[in-house]
């Protein structure tokens, strides 16, 4: 017996309750719980965002060319990406545009986090997921030789030496019983499905990627002068370019450059020899795995992002697309306009804030928020000893963002729907290159597994990307174009008494947004709707469940007590925790606040 | 006390000869800053010191200390998970979650009660009686003191968990509380930084493992090795701040001659890190290199200091390095708002110190 939702997800308590809490390999803090039936199957899905911090309230009276730097705070993995989107927020509130330099500049830099993340999501937060590096050591170092060419010949790393040697390394730290990260994992369990050649092949990998990364990142020290949380500029970038004359090694020169266009070929190369590989070979092993579709095949929404040109972002000028698919009809992709009052709405029935009316929902520039800590009638254990949650009352930290009252999954997954929908070329193609490679038909993309496709494909669009802007930015500079900053709105004087804003970008976990209102000079109010607010909502007054809830119905579990499973489709949307759950800002009103200093 | 490998024994046994492991042991010396007559030191102490258990909690934070930590170089991350520590509970790296976490945490501070290295990475928040933070269902505040108990030592990463951070600006609506306040009966080395430079991570952990004590610590808990100095002494720009060459608006002719960022609101002269020697990834650049100015961001309270391209207006021609001291001492008058003169703050550290060995 059970309740259909009016998204179409029938929920059933009966089953053994399971709570997992902390999810890890997240950014910040969640917990699940879920319900199974006798046989395994999940059939009632709770997602909870377990963190609460305040930024937005903090924000309010500050410089608005400051918020950048606190707002890239919200995330330090998917870093700069808020700093981005609140720089947009305040030229779009102040009507500054910024030179085509800065355009560039900033792209690279958001695709480079995209690229940086994608990979490091993939090998470090998600892989142990399918892959079982205890399992690697039962793996023959020549056998494994030859799958990596068979996948992946251009990939160097790939000798019989090799693997034996990663193999040793691992069999010693196995044997050692100091199994750090590994420890208490779920290696016996069934859900696993490499033979061990491939498991060593991409634990290989993971170590290979974790090299890796912290080379990719140097585009953003480059131009931002660190990484995690480099630095911005509302009216451009921060760093100036002198190609030419006296001063050029205290600014964006040849050398530097050139630094960036071998990062960005590095990347591309690591991506095409062995992400992608992997994704496949992996993948081939998983493909009757297809549970987790959840929303993907529904409900989707993506804002758009990387504007060919400076200050131009009407949807046909976006290369990441834009666009709204409800009720699964991927013949029509419906316009998204942020600053439409009825299109995205905030409701708070189900989470631990109160607006003082229930059922309603709010657009951000006009957010509310006050949080009310409570637990429902039917929670066991205590207000500081949560066992069980009660999810017909408040039970998250994150608010319930609705597009048109619709439930919405935003991220990698729902670019490339709304990308394949749209006719996107470069991601049409590579939808169905993939598809074509694996056998597979086009469903089987809302699954976990194609949430994962989906990333690892955009990382290599993101990654084509980088060079395009690359390009672009060499031939604007040989034009005879230095410029990265527009100075003339800098000072608050020139600033109207009162102007609002809005800044949207897709972050590597989806659709992002920051709108900001400005009052003589400062931040009178600032909100933002973050990806992960999207994907972990809870369920909205109408009953409607949230993006990471949907996706866990109806999967089986092969041992309820161990949750690779929920994990395996969790970590699929790559979620960030700290972002979902910072604050809303009420207007004018005080929150409780002692101050420890 | 638990038998442990040592560290050469754990990395002989995974296959890394005794060259890879001298060349290991200079290179941690270089990045500690150490001469080379270190070097036998440190390969003694990795030869005879067991290999320390790691329990790295996060609380209110944006894991941006992880992920620094992660871009290590010398040492790779890789080798330090695998080789130097044995990271036991990670939220962001660990493969299990929930129960099985939670007993791998337990079994760590069983086995090893008084031995392992505490890293905190983010802080409790204390108001609604911690459920601002919520791990396992109860508040993290309390997962914190369970875990402090029996720790060794703590290192407090970043600015969140050294002084609040973000979170706890004004009006720190959550009560976020640095760890010092809340753990008042454990060593506590303050790693500050938002993030705290990548090598700085790995230098704090690496000399504790090879010396097997604390850093030493300035009078606000902060290893002296990488906190000793301003930026704006040792910041490649200064000869045009002593020149009085400055940058007057983004992007302008004195931008792209890399003249000194005083002016847009730096904040190198109040601030103490290592960013100006040992820069960010890799020594690739850091910020003011890449032409924006230090926002301060490991010094207590760097969010509630006014803007950050608040600068001072009225200062005077000053061409010469006597004068530089009285302008950076305006400056940190000015600038920093509430932080004293530096040149107070360095009597202080050094009556500090003393202090210090005397009771030690």
């Amino acid at each position: 017996m059970g309740v259909t939702t009016p998204n179409g997800f029938t929920l059933d308590t009966a089953g053994q309750r399971v709570v997992v809490d902390p999810v890890s390999r997240i950014e910040g803090h969640m917990r699940c719980e879920v319900n199974v039936d006798a046989d395994g199957f999940i059939r009632n899905a709770v997602s909870t965002g377990t963190m609460w911090r305040g930024l937005e309230v903090i924000l309010k009276g500050r410089d608005p060319r400051d918020a950048w730097a606190f707002t890239e705070r919200i995330c330090g993995v998917c870093t700069g990406t808020h700093a981005l989107t609140s720089v947009r927020a305040v030229e779009d509130a102040l009507g500054i545009t910024i030179p085509d330099n800065a355009n560039s500049i900033r792209n690279i830099m958001q695709l480079n986090l995209q690229v940086h993340d994608h990979i490091v999501h993939f090998y470090h937060l998600h892989a142990l997921d399918w892959v079982n590096p205890v399992n690697a050591l039962r793996a023959d170092p020549k056998a494994t030789s030859e799958l990596q060419q068979t996948v992946s010949p251009s990939h160097p790393m790939s000798s019989p030496g090799y693997f034996r040697d990663v193999q040793n390394r691992l069999k010693a730290f196995v044997e050692s019983g100091q199994l750090g990260i590994f420890k208490n994992g779920y290696w016996d369990n069934p859900a696993y499905l490499l033979p061990p050649e491939a498991d060593l092949m991409a634990t290989t990998h993971y170590l290979e990627a974790l090299d890796l990364q912290k080379d990719i990142v140097k585009i953003h020290t480059i131009f931002g002068g660190k990484n995690p949380h480099p630095n911005w500029l509302v009216g451009g970038v921060p760093c100036p370019i002198n190609l030419h004359s006296t001063g050029a090694v205290g600014a964006i020169n040849m050398t530097l450059l050139n630094q960036v266009s071998s990062i960005i070929d590095m990347c591309q190369t690591f991506i095409k020899n062995v992400y992608l590989p992997d994704l496949v070979a992996i993948g081939g092993f998983y493909k009757s795995w297809l549970y987790g579709g959840g929303l993907s095949g529904k409900s989707v929404l993506a804002y758009g992002d990387i504007p060919e040109n400076a200050n131009d972002f009407s949807a046909e000028q976006l290369h990441l697309p834009r666009g709204a698919i409800i009720n699964g009809n991927l013949n029509e992709v419906q316009d998204v306009d942020v600053r439409d009052p009825e299109q995205i709405q905030e409701f708070v029935d189900h989470s631990w804030y109160e607006y003082g009316e229930p059922g309603k929902g709010l657009h951000p520039w006009d957010g509310v928020t006050q949080p009310k800590f409570e637990l429902g009638a039917a929670t066991k254990g205590s207000k500081t000893n949560i066992e069980q949650l009660d999810e017909a009352a408040k039970y998250s930290w994150i608010k319930a963002p609705r597009w048109k009252g619709h439930a919405m999954e935003v991220g990698p997954l729902a670019r490339y729907v709304v990308g394949y929908a749209k006719g996107h070329e470069d991601i049409k193609n590579q939808v169905e290159g993939l598809l074509r490679t694996m056998n597979l038909p086009v469903s089987a993309l809302f699954s976990t597994l194609g949430r994962t496709a989906a990333r690892a494909l955009e990382a290599e669009y993101c990654g084509r990307l980088q060079k395009h802007f690359f390009d672009k930015l060499v031939a604007n500079i040989k034009a005879g174009d230095q410029s990265t900053a527009n100075v003339a709105k800098w000072d608050p004087s020139t600033w109207p008494k009162e102007a609002k804003g809005v800044g949207m970008t897709e972050a590597p976990r989806g659709a992002l947004g920051h709108w900001v209102k400005i009052k003589d000079g400062r931040i009178d109010n600032y909100q933002c709707v973050v990806p992960t607010t999207w994907n972990g909502s809870p369920r909205d007054s109408a009953g409607n469940i949230g993006a990471f809830e949907a996706s866990l119905m109806d999967t089986k579990m092969e041992r309820p007590e161990e949750p690779v499973e929920i994990l395996r489709t969790l970590h699929s949307f790559d979620p960030c925790l700290a972002c979902s759950t910072h604050v809303m800002s009420p207007e004018g009103q005080e929150l409780t606040s002692v101050k420890v200093r | 006390m638990t038998q442990i490998e040592t560290f050469y024994e754990v990395m002989r046994r995974q296959g890394i000869t005794r060259r890879s492991f001298m060349k290991y042991c200079s290179l941690t010396a270089s990045a500690l800053g150490l001469g080379p007559a270190f070097v036998p030191k440190i390969a003694h102490a990795m030869e005879t010191k067991p290999r320390t258990p790691v329990i790295w909690v996060n609380g209110l934070e944006c894991t941006c200390c992880s992920e620094s930590f992660i871009r290590g170089a010398h040492p790779l991350a890789k080798d330090v998970v695998l080789s130097m520590i044995s990271l036991d509970y990670s939220h962001t790296l660990m493969a299990s979650a929930g129960h099985a976490a939670e007993a791998a945490l337990e079994d760590t501070i069983q086995k090893y009660k008084g031995n392992y290295i505490l890293a905190v990475e983010g802080n409790p928040p204390l108001n609604e009686d911690g459920m601002f933070c919520i791990v396992g269902g109860k508040p993290f505040v309390k997962q914190l003191r369970h875990v402090a108990k029996d720790a060794k030592a703590i290192i407090s990463w970043g600015a969140c968990a050294s002084y609040g951070c973000v979170q706890a600006a004004a009006p720190n609506p959550t009560r976020a509380t640095p760890v010092h306040k809340v753990i008042t009966d454990k060593p506590i080395i303050k790693v500050p930084g938002c993030p705290p430079i990548a090598e700085v991570m790995t230098g704090v952990i690496t000399y504790m493992l090879t010396f097997d004590r604390l850093p030493e610590l300035d009078r606000q808990g902060r290893p002296a090795m990488f906190y000793g100095q301003r930026i704006h002494d040792k910041c490649y720009r200064r000869p045009h701040f002593d020149a009085g060459q400055f940058v007057e608006a983004w992007d302008d002719d004195n931008a792209r001659k890399g003249y000194c960022l005083y002016k847009m609101g730096c904040k190198g002269p109040t601030t103490y890190n290592a960013c100006s020697t040992i820069r960010w990834n890799e020594g690739t650049s850091f910020p003011i290199q890449s032409g924006h100015g230090c926002i301060g961001c490991s010094e207590d309270g760097f969010w509630d200091q006014g803007g950050f391209y608040d600068r001072v207006t009225n200062l005077k021609a000053f061409g010469v390095e006597a004068n530089a001291d009285k302008v950076g001492m305006t400056a940190a008058g000015v600038v920093g708002g509430s932080i004293a003169v530096h040149a107070a703050v360095s009597a202080l550290k050094r009556a500090q110190k003393k202090q210090e060995k005397a009771e030690g």
